[in-house]
């Protein structure tokens, strides 16, 4: 197997864009990568989205986005894992090259909400759940999120303000990064007073719906530096999956899929958990950032919402997470979000994360969570001498 | 819904109708054919009891298109007593009567109707267990919104 690199980077704002639909997004994203690594021919492109046929009404996006790109003829299709789209996308980026079926590999992430009315957003994002037998019963992605929330509090004995430090983290971290969407710091009174959305999620546990797109351009490790000064490595890719339906179960409030996909990462990366610097997790709810805390392996049964409070998760703690916004607060853009969380781990490890740069940082780790834990895809990153 | 996919669920949604493992004795709800306990074939129907207590609960405030008349709402995970969880919305109750590990029963209501000449589809819900009925079956099939 080779070894693959990620020699550029791409990002559009994560926001509300009125004026630019699903294929000005990618491409946007797309021709930034492509100018960073100073790449003009590619093998494949792979793009990562979840809703864009139950919101724009417009599958096919592989080779819609290379069309759009002017690649006439290019391999590409369009990979859905629900919020885990991007990261899954990526996987297969890396498995081309790694494998060597391919040499230059583009990976987008895209998603476009904005577009349908809040209560059509709400229904589309609920297709990530088994819809016979949690969507049907109006099951909402909150409501699923807060029935782990609640019972997690009931187990452990937490209160609802005991999860404030991961969104004030994460909004505290957006504010120096010039492509968030929620730009703002929030303080505990805020999050105690927030207004609620499923109980006890709130709209300060919960990101945000917004549009965006993300791109990285892969190619074999050995060839990296030709393209640019300062490449990562990916170490390790690894994909797990669980039941859809989370009250198929047996214990709920441990995400299986995110304990065999860390610790398949862990494996390949030949890395324990305590050599990662930082580590982009997938907080769509706090109570999501709390568990996977935990099944990752970086804190106790329990324990993930103690390791909050301790402040392990600034910038300045011992595992620094959301380190540009997060979900919660440069926004969660579904099937982009993979790719966000994979460019801010680039941009740390070359040391451009700007205010917000971890110092010395040399292994990250990024996990995309599809639905509440059936698919999860994680990667391990490292800085190129 | 399109009516043939109301009509593939009538076991499940209007008797609890789940499945049996004959390797293991697992109860299954939903079915699943494959016992997840055994991976051997589980597909001898098995009709729950429909008695179990609250695991979680959520009241939905923002909800999917086609719930909206309902809202807020309360939904559930709900332990059977044969073993296995299941999602419900809980009626006849007030958000802050519920608690984890209150009894409930199962109930067959309306789970949504898709406007004014489209399918209503029934279902189940829970709701607490009501004492003076706790001998009865649980399936008094008192069909209202
Ligand atoms: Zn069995």
């Amino acid at each position: 197997m080779r070894e693959v690199a990620i020699i550029g980077v791409g990002q559009t704002p994560v926001g509300e864009h009125w004026g630019k639909g699903l294929r000005e997004l990618a491409l946007e994203a797309l021709e930034a990568a492509m100018r960073d690594a100073g790449v003009e021919r590619l093998d494949a492109l792979y793009v990562g989205n979840m809703l864009s046929g139950q919101v724009e009404a417009q599958e096919h996006l592989g080779a819609l986005v290379a069309d759009f790109a002017g690649m006439h003829g290019v391999e590409a299709v369009k990979v859905e894992a629900a919020c885990a789209s991007g990261a899954a996308a990526l996987r297969i980026g890396y498995a081309m090259i790694a494998g060597g079926l391919a040499d230059f590999v583009a990976v987008v992430g895209v998603e476009k909400m904005t577009d349908a009315a809040g209560e059509a957003i709400t229904a589309a994002l609920a297709t990530a759940a088994d819809a016979e037998y949690e969507a049907v019963h109006g099951m909402t992605f909150t409501a699923l999120n807060a029935l782990l929330m609640r019972r997690y509090m009931h187990e452990y004995g937490y209160r609802r303000e005991d999860f404030a430090p991961f969104s004030i983290n994460a909004h505290r971290n957006a504010v120096h990064n010039p492509r968030a969407m929620l730009r703002f710091p929030i303080t505990e009174e805020a999050f105690a007073s927030a207004r609620m959305i499923a109980d006890p999620i709130t709209l300060l546990d919960a990101s945000p719906i917004c549009d965006g797109a993300a791109a990285v351009i892969l190619c074999p490790a050995d060839q990296a530096r030709a393209f640019h000064e300062r490449p990562v490595r990916i170490l390790a890719s690894a994909v797990a999956t669980d039941t859809v339906a989370l009250h198929d179960r047996r214990d709920p409030l441990w995400l299986e899929a995110v304990a065999l996909s860390a610790y398949r990462a862990f494996q390949q990366a030949g890395a324990r958990p305590e050599d990662i610097d930082f580590f982009e997790l997938h907080d769509a709810f706090t109570i999501m950032a709390a568990l996977s805390l935990e099944a990752s392996g970086f804190a106790p049964r329990g324990r993930g919402v103690a390791m909050a409070l301790e402040g392990a998760i600034f910038r300045d703690g011992r595992l620094p997470i959301a380190t540009m916004g997060g979900l919660k607060a440069r926004g969660h853009p579904v099937g982009a979000t993979g790719i966000y969380q994979v460019v801010e781990a680039v941009l740390q490890l070359r040391g451009q994360a700007g205010p917000n740069q971890i110092p010395h940082a040399r292994l990250g780790m990024t996990q995309n969570i599809g639905g509440t834990g059936a698919t999860v895809i994680t990667h391990i990153l490292e800085a190129i001498d | 819904m399109h009516p043939a996919r109301a009509w593939r669920g009538r076991s499940q949604r209007y008797r609890l109708e789940g499945e049996i493992c004959e390797g293991c004795g697992a109860r299954l709800f939903p079915p699943r054919d494959i016992c997840p306990e055994c991976q051997r074939p589980a597909r001898t129907p098995y009709p729950l009891s429909g008695r179990g207590e609250v695991y979680s609960y959520t009241v939905v405030y923002e909800p999917p298109a086609g719930y909206e008349e309902q809202a807020p709402y309360i939904v559930a995970l709900i332990k059977l007593e044969e073993g296995p969880l299941i999602s419900a919305m809980l009626t006849d109750v007030e958000p802050e009567e519920v608690y984890i590990g209150m009894p409930v029963e199962m109930v067959t209501r309306v789970l949504h109707r898709q406007g004014e000449r489209g399918v209503i589809a029934y279902g189940y819900k829970f709701r607490p267990v009501l004492r003076r009925m706790a001998t009865m079956p649980a399936q008094p099939a008192t069909v209202t919104a």
